[in-house]
């Protein structure tokens, strides 16, 4: 076997690498709730020009969008590394901090760059939402808060849909970054396995087909879910 | 003060590295996508067949995993090793990463430019056919410049994630704009200063970008400015806009 494709299963490596994915699956999702709220909580700002925050908002959306995401991953992990060590062993938790840190930091970044494309995609979504609709709920008398409940926030997540698809297939490509800091995700378990039995290429590869069953189920999923929203509406 | 002048000179050596990445990758990218985007539209099933798998596969998987499988993969095995072109590519971490980024845009560039070929009317594509134009004629006076104006928008948006995904070539010892910096970073521990002077480089290079394809755009709806102007309309909300 040329490839190492025995090697890979006699090691033990394939539950390592369904360990991986399963860890990427799970910075993937959590980053993207995360990213949901900011992006909802900053789509709304962007969109009803909310003044001083709308600016802010701004600033965040185009530098996180304009900068190479390992670039943030690199600032956010390097910046707080030694404060975290420091705090985290003083009050004697000094194992914790390897395994759980990591995850922190990741979902933070993969958040705070998913956060930022959510922002547009829900920005956007708003737009398109034709103003009669909220006046005519207004002249109706309905509450701001019931506005928001029945007739802007259905709307906006039928409309944001595909959109939220793109973000979703982004961000679990991004997972394959935080690697670099030293998650164990299924990257960086590939990058172990390569290094440790010489066989790259076929590590690579699997690592590679997972991903892209991850991208391709998801899409799956994104298809149904859109076909179902569009049934339900009439259209 | 004395931090900048260490640090600028080494960053700005480095957007040299992240420049000609970009360039190469871009126009090596674009030309494959053009060809990919003909294929998936062509009627021959295979053609057609492959360009859609390929694109699935370069666009559902990670750049840094096509990176590090190009780069640690291909020369394990004894078909590239023992071809000597091939090897010139796969051995050195800079012609590796635009091999990479090259194949990866060119599946992106195929979906924009796709979706621009078939926004071209099919009249369009009649009349110039009664005309007794050639297929090569055609393509190239009437559906291609129709098609690249209704792409630019989204086209502008994947060349800033190329310029994003230069950054990636650093895992592959290439010292890039963040190569560099990541270097700094661990040197200096002016963790926000180094971050800062390279995001502005990038988001600088991605604001020249957007003004060159703004600027392309605008040359490529001349007509619309010129009867806008004739018609003396108010101006709507100007052009689509990137970014």
């Amino acid at each position: 076997m040329e490839f190492g494709l025995w090697q890979v299963w006699e090691a033990g490596w394939v539950t390592a690498i369904l360990r991986g994915a399963s860890i990427t699956i799970l910075v993937g999702v959590v980053s993207m709730a995360a990213g949901l709220v900011i992006g909802i909580a900053c789509g709304l700002i962007k969109w009803a020009r909310i003044f001083p925050l709308s600016l802010l908002v701004d600033a965040y959306t185009s530098l996180v969008r304009g900068v190479p995401e390992l670039l943030i991953i690199y600032l956010l992990f390097f910046s707080s590394v030694e404060f975290v060590t420091k705090v985290v062993t003083a009050f004697g938790y000094a194992g914790v901090a390897e395994s759980g840190y990591a995850f922190v930091i990741a979902v933070i970044a993969i958040g705070a760059i998913s956060g930022a494309y959510s922002t547009e995609v829900v920005r956007g979504a708003l737009a398109a939402i034709p103003n009669g609709h909220i006046e005519a709920a207004r002249a109706l008398g309905l509450s701001r808060g019931r506005i928001f409940r029945r007739i802007i926030a259905p709307q906006m997540l039928r409309i944001a849909v595909p959109g939220i698809n793109n973000v979703w297939q982004t961000t679990i490509k991004d997972t394959a970054l935080v690697s670099v800091v030293g998650l164990q995700e299924l990257m960086r378990i590939s990058f172990i396995g390569a290094n440790s039995t010489r066989h790259p290429f076929i590590f690579y590869l699997i690592a590679a087909v997972v991903y892209l069953i991850i991208t391709l189920v998801s899409q799956a999923g994104f298809d149904g879910t859109e076909r179902l929203l569009r049934l339900r509406t009439g259209k | 003060m004395e931090l900048i002048q260490l640090a600028v000179p080494v960053l700005l050596k480095g957007l040299g590295m992240t420049a000609v990445l970009t360039v190469v990758s871009v126009l090596i990218g674009f030309n494959l996508g053009l060809g990919l985007a003909l294929m998936r539209l062509s009627s021959n099933r295979l053609l057609a067949g492959f360009a859609k798998y390929y694109s699935n596969v370069f666009r559902g998987t990670p750049l840094l995993v096509q990176i590090f499988l190009f780069y640690y993969g291909l020369g394990q095995l004894s078909l590239i090793k023992d071809n000597p072109a091939l090897w010139w590519v796969v051995s050195d971490g800079a012609r590796c990463a635009v091999m990479a980024l090259a194949l990866n845009t060119a599946a992106y560039t195929s979906e924009i430019l796709r979706g621009g070929l078939m926004s071209v009317p099919v009249g369009l594509v009649e009349a110039a056919q009664a005309c007794g134009m050639s297929r090569m004629l055609r393509f190239r006076r009437i559906e291609f410049p129709l098609a690249i104006r209704q792409a630019l928008p989204a086209y502008g948006n994947e060349l800033i994630l190329v310029v994003k995904g230069t950054s990636l070539s650093s895992t592959i010892t290439v010292l890039e704009i963040t190569g560099y910096a990541k270097r700094l970073m661990s040197q200096t521990f002016a963790i926000f200063e180094i971050f800062a002077i390279a995001g502005v480089l990038y988001l600088v290079i991605n604001l020249l970008l957007i003004a060159i394809i703004r600027s392309t755009e605008r040359v490529l709806m001349r007509h619309e400015l010129l009867s806008r102007d004739i018609r003396s309309a108010p101006n709507p909300e100007g052009s689509a806009t990137v970014l």
